[in-house]
């Protein structure tokens, strides 16, 4: 493996079971929500991640961190497979390896404080303690954009975007070396994402930090990225450099994601043709033979309708999924 | 006559650390089948104005302070528990800003769907079941035969923002109120939730208050515009005068940090300079005066109201600026 990679991963599957009954639960069918990925990430890179909703990112997301163990494959960090080890050797890796989460509500504890909620890893990780957590605190609370002075609220006395911004500053805490950020600025206003991308940018810069970076707003991918990935249904089905993907994308998916972006310009926007897709979104339940797309796919023949498209390099650097390309 | 008139709502948060003046004297109307997009920095009230329509405003510590709300010519503000019941969820419906909180982790997707039917539409279990099929179908969950009986954490960020969607809309709402309804969800399927939306407001006449972060659904959605800082309005209008002429320096700030997907990449984004503003400590005057880089001596002295500057063009500042 070169020596830049910081992760990369093998033949990646995460399959949930659907059950019926209560009693004795039976599996009747499984949701494939990540099928079979390939990448990489190179140390101090960005990866942007996009795609369908429901497609897998988030699920891909934790499995890398192993937050879920995934039904197979291989997750490697810095050359060492993390899918084969124990979880108290598990702990020390996952120091470095922090998750913003999507939805903060899920993932802030109700009953304590902002203050607590951003101390918590450094209690847990380092001695810092007293005067010195006190103003930690209130630095990273500043970084993100929050007023010191809501230290002592609680998650519920805050707006979503200042929830989202109390995340970011809780990973940023023990200054991880790879961080997960799933749609870390969605809920934020687009002056406060600005803000926060000039500072992971930043951060990278100054720590060498490496991110996947998942998102639905294009634009914002662009701008962050180094490298972008596309997904749907479970799969990779486009992945190039940044201006490669923005300039000549490949995949049919890819491209009316691309026409689908809504520009901020009312004028822009009336004269703007749009790829509008038809079809129904398969089922991660059921999926369709050949490539998960046909359904929807303006372009397909038949061959698409058969075979699996397997992710093949078409320029160096540039791989796509798609018969046709 | 407007469907919503909301004039001078003060919303208040009665905290420890001193009052927070989420929702200072907000005033708008909202037309029959008329989309009015509202923007604005995360924190300045959005969510709270919304809410506080719905009175669903937790007191203590929140509290409606003044100004008077007109739904139909009633003033939900004075009306009874048991009639804003009514109202609610018959009448106006919300999507809400998370998914995950507003939805029930113990009961599958099709039971709170059905609730809210038989509830409101006096379905029989099995036109309900159909229903929810159809609306489920309609914002575009796959396999809803199979989805139905699934709890809301087997579902994805996106797929529970459109669970929240088909139960708004299964109610055929006169007036809909979406926090930030499709910031989950890729931009194919935001194009057809909104073209939904679209649907229901031409086909209903519903009328939709549209709260979002995403400067380009605004432009390709609504057709007025209002855009918040510190719990006030300070810029309304319509969405395409307020783009190419925007007035108020917060929103010019704002319009010129999105990156934008038609324009070649910039080395860095330009945020608005400074902190967003402490609602507990307000500076008098005007609320954006401390990062404001038009600012003068009268800004820090006395509070700009809104005021004319285009057709149907408003803004609360006090400087003028070239056209
Ligand atoms: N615990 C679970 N049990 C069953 N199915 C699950 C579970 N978690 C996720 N899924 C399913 O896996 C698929 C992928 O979900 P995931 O949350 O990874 O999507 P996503 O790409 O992050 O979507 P979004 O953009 O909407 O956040 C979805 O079909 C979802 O319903
Ligand atoms: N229960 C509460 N106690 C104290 N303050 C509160 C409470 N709920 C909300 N606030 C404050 O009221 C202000 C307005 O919140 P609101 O949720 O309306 O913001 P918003 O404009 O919707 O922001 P976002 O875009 O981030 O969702 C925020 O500054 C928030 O901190
Ligand atoms: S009123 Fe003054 S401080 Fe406020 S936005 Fe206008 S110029 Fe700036
Ligand atoms: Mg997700
Ligand atoms: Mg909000």
């Amino acid at each position: 493996m070169a020596n830049d990679i910081l992760i990369e991963i093998k033949n990646l599957s995460m399959y949930f079971p659907i059950t019926k009954g209560i009693i004795r639960q039976q599996k009747i069918a499984e949701v494939k929500a990540v099928d079979g990925v390939n990448f990489f990430i190179r140390k101090g890179e960005t990866l942007g991640l996009v795609g369908e909703s429901g497609c897998g990112k988030t699920t891909l997301g934790r499995c890398l961190l192993q937050l879920i163990r995934p039904t197979s494959g291989e997750v490697y960090f810095e050359g060492v497979d993390l899918c084969t080890m124990a979880s108290d050797h598990l702990r020390s890796i996952r120091q470095r390896m922090q998750i913003i989460f999507q939805d903060p509500f899920d993932s802030l504890d109700p009953r304590m404080t902002a203050g607590e909620i951003v101390a918590e890893p450094l209690r847990v990780h380092t001695r810092i303690r007293g005067r010195e957590l006190r103003e930690k605190i209130a630095e990273l609370l500043k970084i993100v954009g929050l007023d010191p002075s809501m230290t002592e609220r609680y998650p519920h006395q805050f707006s979503g975007g200042q929830r989202q911004r109390l995340g970011i500053a809780r990973a940023l805490a023990i200054r991880p070396s790879f961080i997960v950020c799933d749609e870390p600025i969605s809920a934020l206003d687009v002056s406060i994402q600005a803000q926060i991308i000039n500072l992971l940018e930043d951060l990278q810069g100054e720590f060498d930090l490496t991110y996947l970076f998942i998102a639905h707003d294009l634009s914002v991918v662009r701008h962050i990225s180094h490298r972008v990935a596309v997904m749907y249904l479970g799969k990779i089905v486009e992945v190039a450099n940044r201006d490669a993907l923005y300039r000549v994308a490949k995949h049919p998916y890819t491209i009316a994601l691309l026409s689908a972006v809504p520009i901020p310009d009312p004028i822009v926007e009336a004269s703007r043709e749009r790829i509008i897709l038809r079809g129904e979104i398969p089922s991660p339940i059921a999926l369709p033979p050949g490539c998960n797309f046909h359904p929807r796919c303006p372009i397909g023949v038949e061959i698409c309708q058969k075979e699996i498209p397997s992710l093949r390099e078409i320029e160096e650097g540039h791989w796509v999924a798609c018969h046709l390309a | 006559m407007s469907l919503l008139q909301v004039r001078d709502l003060k919303t208040y948060f009665y905290t420890d650390a001193g009052v927070v003046r989420a929702v200072d004297g907000v005033s708008y109307d909202l037309k029959e089948g008329e989309t009015l997009g509202l923007v604005g920095e995360s924190g300045c009230g959005k969510s709270v104005s919304a809410l506080s329509i719905l009175r669903l405003i937790a007191n203590p510590p929140g509290k409606i302070v003044g100004g008077e709300i007109f739904f139909e010519g009633k003033d939900l503000l004075k009306i009874s528990e048991k009639e804003i019941r009514n109202i609610r969820g018959n009448h106006i419906a919300m999507i809400f800003q998370e998914p995950m909180t507003s939805l029930n982790p113990v009961l599958t997707i099709g039971l709170q769907i059905g609730e809210a039917l038989e509830l409101h539409r006096n379905m029989n279990k099995k036109e309900a079941r159909e229903e929810i099929l159809r609306l489920l179908r309609m914002v575009g969950i796959p396999d809803p035969e199979r989805r139905i009986g699934d709890y809301p954490h087997q579902f994805s960020g996106g797929m529970r923002q459109r669970v929240m969607i088909a139960m708004a809309l299964s109610c055929n709402p006169k007036l809909l109120i979406a926090d930030e309804p499709t910031t989950a969800v890729d931009v194919t399927i935001q194009a057809q939730l909104l073209e939904v939306v679209k649907e229901l407001t031409s086909r209903l006449g519903t009328a939709v208050m549209l709260i979002t972060h995403n400067l380009g659904v605004v432009a390709r959605h609504v057709n007025r515009m209002a855009v918040m800082y510190a719990g006030r309005i300070i810029e309304q209008g319509p969405a395409a005068e307020v783009y190419a002429h925007p007035w108020h320096p917060y929103t010019i700030g704002l319009l010129a940090s999105v990156p934008r997907l038609d324009k070649p990449r910039k080395e860095r984004l330009v945020p608005i300079d400074g902190q967003p503003p402490n609602l507990i400590l307000l500076p008098p005057g005007c609320s954006f005066m401390p990062r404001c880089s038009y600012r003068m001596e009268i800004c820090s002295k006395e509070r700009p109201e809104l005021r004319p500057v285009g057709d149907g063009h408003f803004t609360a500042c006090w400087a003028n600026m070239e056209r």
